[in-house]
């Protein structure tokens, strides 16, 4: 922790100085049609990249458009998988499994995210060491690669301890507990925006801590939490590698539960397809990015429009 | 000087600091107690008077840094006290320690003993979130909830607990605040829509609605204009009545106007300028410290001469 | 200090208290509640400990049946063979080859856009721009593999005819999809950067006559150095650990290449490529997913640590 104590003047003063002297220079420095020149070809660089960015991933949910609604039909959802019948086989099994897994990545997301969101902003002391262990702890985990979680999953939720075997519920654990960093992250954002007025003001009432928090900071940081936990649901939807090590790229042409082994998802499913040669098998793949794209891009679209609308200003 | 400030107060409307100040400064000094005991109590000579909070070398240490040292006063029961003195004096920092709000700070410390009618504020036995039920406070920037003025006003009544009908419990702090007439067509719009003054009168209906015996109010009216401050000073003396008042100020006239007693808090430095922490120099009537202060650094800073 | 009436004490009348200042009920709610609380936010220290403990112990096996220094320098990956080789070295240039080709896509293209919404932008388009960015950040992996399979690869060959293309796969295009992916995340993180550059610097600057492209490039820019290094930081792990795009259009096999046009395995595809064949339990092929997990963990942890630091950094500069 050393390098936090170092003074930020020292940052400052360079910083200025640097402004100073490149701003000394371009008072003394040749200046007119050669840098207004320089400016537009800057300009025009510029809106090129971002241009070329958000092309290239538009290209991408064009592409899928194109590629896969020649496959859109009810077919797609209510049909289950078929290596005989590419033209008519659907994600049917893949749909419900994806279902069960967000139905348990909601459930145990929610409340522990919040929950952990609330004692780090709410209770913790931040002189504490096992407080700043636990945020250091989630920062890293926030970047830790899915696959790696997969990992987790394959060694201890499906085989001992939990020994759930490879059904929804150990990919919904699993999932759930990727997702989780992000969760904390952005709820811890929602509770510290509630301005330390509003605390104060509920409990210069008589209030106690855990009221002022239930009844106060909760519902006005509620569409922040929301926010969050709609972006990491989103993102739950179309994660598959932690899947693939949890065992949920098998062949199911059944509809499964939640506890039965046996289970596929919409993404693992479209990674099966694009796995094989045939290119029925990619065309169905595609039109199984379309219907996942859609979800995604909806939720997500949601999230951000419900965070800009509600964004208290205090 | 002094003379421009004694004018200054006896110009304000009858029935307010101008009474006030002449019942606190000797009207009843020789009155008999059984009179009128209930004012001989409030307003007679200060070691008859009943006791809301007795103070005894309090200090207040922020992580090992001074803030408040050594204060002792006794604060009385349904007068109007106020703290003044120079920014950083810590003169809100007294005041928070008052209802334990100095608490949510991890690193305060409040050492001396601070009763209030005589129990330890800061007793093994005591618990924070009763003390701020009996001791309510305002606070400087009107901070109402994100809700609706019901809401807003209903709220600590239903944490707490208080049983009756809440429409009636709602009326009536709105009504000892002066706000009911003026938005009881409107329970349910979202306070934010209020202006700054209402928004701080319906801060003091919330805290009345609990039912409080102390109200603290640290700067209510520096965020307002002249106007909402008048009208918020009429409720104070108005609430007198009924509650004992605590008011931290940095505008003198407001003191002058509204309070019954006055001490004065001033910043001390060490000698090498390293560290400050506010101490009280003086704590008398509002009316002898506005006249004829005891302390030389009183006078100056009251006529203008510091701070 | 105090005048001599005033402190005097004793006298005057209820020196018992109004009401009673102790706790009214023992608020074991309020404790429990407290103690769940502590218990969701310690349950991520659980994680970490499980991720740990699983990586360690499935190494340790691993590394019981192979000296660590094959499996660190070894040139040779070929773990499910009859004459099994461990040496980590193929995919982990797979893996460099990954990073490679998404900076270069991900760091020209997520800077330019950074600089123009934080400097040029008028806010009606920063205000369309930048959601629409962390709508994108949101897009499946297994959308972009498709993506990347079925369009992006015949169109590179397409741009570029004169390269040696070869199969349905290559790492480059694997590479470019993932530098597309990590677009949004570089633009995002960047652009709050330069944002949290306090206006004076660019004031004062204006001030002098500076034109807007040297107040951009001389001010704003290395003012905002550090928490732009944290973005790529961050970038390169997301790369490092992508899985599906590199799993669907890099193809399966590991070998040590430098041609972009080339199939190539990584670290995260061996994994993802081991766990959906038929592997079984307590095998040597299932505990290389230990090994080659625990150098991925290493890796993206010392990465994540030293963007947590820089991003710490240029937060407490300016606020």
């Amino acid at each position: 922790m050393a390098t936090d104590e170092k003074p930020p003047r020292t940052a400052r003063t360079r910083l200025a100085v640097a402004g100073a002297r490149s701003s000394t220079e371009s008072v003394f420095g040749a200046r007119g049609r050669g840098d207004r020149l320089g400016n537009r070809f800057f300009l025009a660089f510029l809106l090129l990249g971002m241009a070329m960015a958000i092309t290239g991933l538009a290209a991408m949910i064009i592409w899928a458009i194109i590629e896969g609604s020649p496959r859109l039909s009810m077919d797609l959802i209510t049909n289950g998988p078929s290596t005989l019948a590419p033209e008519t086989a659907g994600y049917r099994p893949a749909i419900l499994g994806s279902i069960y897994v967000i139905g348990g990545v909601i459930a145990l997301i929610v409340p522990l995210g919040v929950g952990a969101a609330v004692y780090l902003e709410e209770f913790a002391d931040k002189t504490r060491w096992w407080n700043r262990l636990i945020e250091l702890n989630i920062q890293n985990l926030a970047g830790v690669p899915s696959i790696v979680f997969g990992i987790l999953g394959l060694a201890f939720i499906v085989r001992s301890p939990l020994s759930l075997g490879a059904v929804p519920a150990a990919g919904a654990v699993t999932i759930a507990l990727l997702v989780l960093p992000t969760v904390i992250i952005a709820a811890r954002e929602a509770i510290r925006a509630v301005p330390p007025s509003i605390r104060e003001g509920s409990l210069a009432l008589g209030a106690t801590q855990w009221q002022t928090i239930y009844r106060q900071v909760l519902p006005a940081a509620m569409s922040g939490i929301l926010t969050g936990v709609i972006l990491a649901v989103a993102r739950a939807i179309g994660e598959a590698a932690p899947l693939l090590l949890v065992g949920a790229v098998t062949f199911v042409t059944s509809d499964p539960s939640f506890f039965g082994p046996g289970f596929t998802t919409l993404p693992t499913q479209i990674f099966d397809w694009a796995r094989r040669p045939q290119e029925e098998f990619q065309v169905l793949a595609a039109a199984g990015v379309l219907i996942m794209l859609a979800l995604v891009l909806v939720m997500n679209s949601f999230a951000v429009w419900l965070r800009n609308r509600f964004e208290q200003k205090w | 000087m002094t003379n421009n400030l004694t004018q200054e107060i006896t110009r304000t409307p009858p029935r307010s600091a101008g009474d006030d100040i002449k019942e606190a400064s000797g009207v009843y000094d020789q009155t008999d107690i059984s009179v009128r005991p209930e004012e001989f109590r409030q307003r007679g000579p200060a070691e008859h008077r009943e006791k809301t909070f007795e103070l005894r070398n309090v200090s207040v240490s922020y992580g090992g840094n001074r803030a408040v040292h050594d204060v002792s006063m006794d604060i009385f029961h349904k007068n109007i006290t106020a703290l003044i003195g120079p920014s950083g004096c810590g003169k809100s920092t007294l005041l928070r320690s008052l209802n334990r709000m100095n608490d949510l700070v991890p690193s305060a410390k409040v050492e001396g003993s601070l009763l209030y009618h005589g129990a330890d504020i800061y007793g093994p036995k005591v618990d924070p979130v009763q003390v701020r039920k009996v001791i309510g406070m305002v606070f400087q920037k009107p901070n109402p909830f994100p809700k609706s003025i019901y809401d807003n006003v209903a709220f600590g009544p239903r944490t707490t607990g208080i049983k009756g009908d809440m429409d009636d419990i709602v009326e009536e702090a709105l009504r000892r605040a002066g706000l009911w007439d003026e938005v009881k067509d409107r329970l349910d719009d979202n306070a934010y829509g209020m202006s700054g003054g209402q928004q701080q009168r319906l801060c003091i209906a919330r805290c009345i609605a609990v039912e409080p015996d102390v109200i603290l109010m640290d700067e209510p009216c520096s965020a307002l204009d002249p106007i909402s401050t008048a009208r918020i000073e009429d409720l104070m003396l108005e609430l007198k009545e009924r509650y004992s008042i605590v008011i931290v100020t940095h505008n003198m006239q407001q003191a002058a106007r509204v309070s019954d007693m006055t001490a004065f808090l001033m910043v001390e430095l060490t000698a090498d300028e390293k560290s400050r922490w506010g101490e009280l120099i003086e704590y008398d009537d509002t009316s002898k410290i506005f006249t004829n202060p005891g302390d030389s650094r009183t006078e100056d800073y009251i006529s203008g001469r510091v701070g | 200090m105090t005048t001599a009436g005033i402190t005097v004490s004793g006298g005057g009348a209820g020196n018992s208290p109004r009401r009673s200042l102790e706790a009214p009920s023992p608020r074991y709610g309020e404790k429990t509640v407290k103690v769940i609380l502590a218990a969701c936010a310690g349950l991520s220290v659980l994680v970490t400990t499980g991720i740990v403990l699983s990586l360690l112990s499935g190494a340790a096996d691993f590394f019981r049946e192979v000296p660590i220094h094959e499996f660190l320098f070894g040139t040779t990956w070929a773990p499910a063979f009859a004459d099994a080789h461990f040496g980590v070295i193929p995919i982990v240039t797979g893996t460099l080859n990954i990073v490679f080709w998404a900076l270069v896509v991900s760091i020209p293209l997520g800077l330019l856009s950074a600089i123009y919404l934080s400097e040029y932008a008028p806010n009606r388009v920063r205000k369309t721009i930048k959601p629409m960015l962390e709508v994108l950040e949101g897009i499946p992996t297994v959308a972009i593999g498709l993506f990347a399979l079925m369009f992006l690869r015949p169109f590179l060959e397409d741009v570029f005819p004169f390269l040696d293309w070869t199969g349905p796969h290559a790492i480059g295009v694997a590479g470019v999809a993932v530098g597309l992916l990590i677009v949004p995340l570089v633009a995002s993180i960047s652009d709050d950067a330069m944002r949290s550059v306090p206006r004076g610097l660019r004031e004062g600057a204006y001030a002098l006559g500076a034109s807007k492209l040297r107040v951009s490039a001389r001010v704003v820019f290395p003012a905002a150095i550090s928490g732009i290094v944290a973005a790529i930081v961050l970038a390169v792990s997301r790369a490092i650990g992508e899985t599906m795009v590199v799993l669907m259009a890099a193809g399966a096999r590991p070998q040590i290449t430098f041609d972009p046009t080339k199939s190539a395995q990584t670290m995260t595809a061996f994994i993802g490529q081991t766990a959906t064949g038929e592997i079984s339990f307590g095998t040597i092929a299932y505990y290389t997913i230990f090994a080659v997990g625990a150098l991925l963990f290493v890796m993206t942890l010392v990465m994540n640590l030293f963007a947590v630091r820089l991003v710490r950094r240029f937060r407490e500069v300016y606020e």
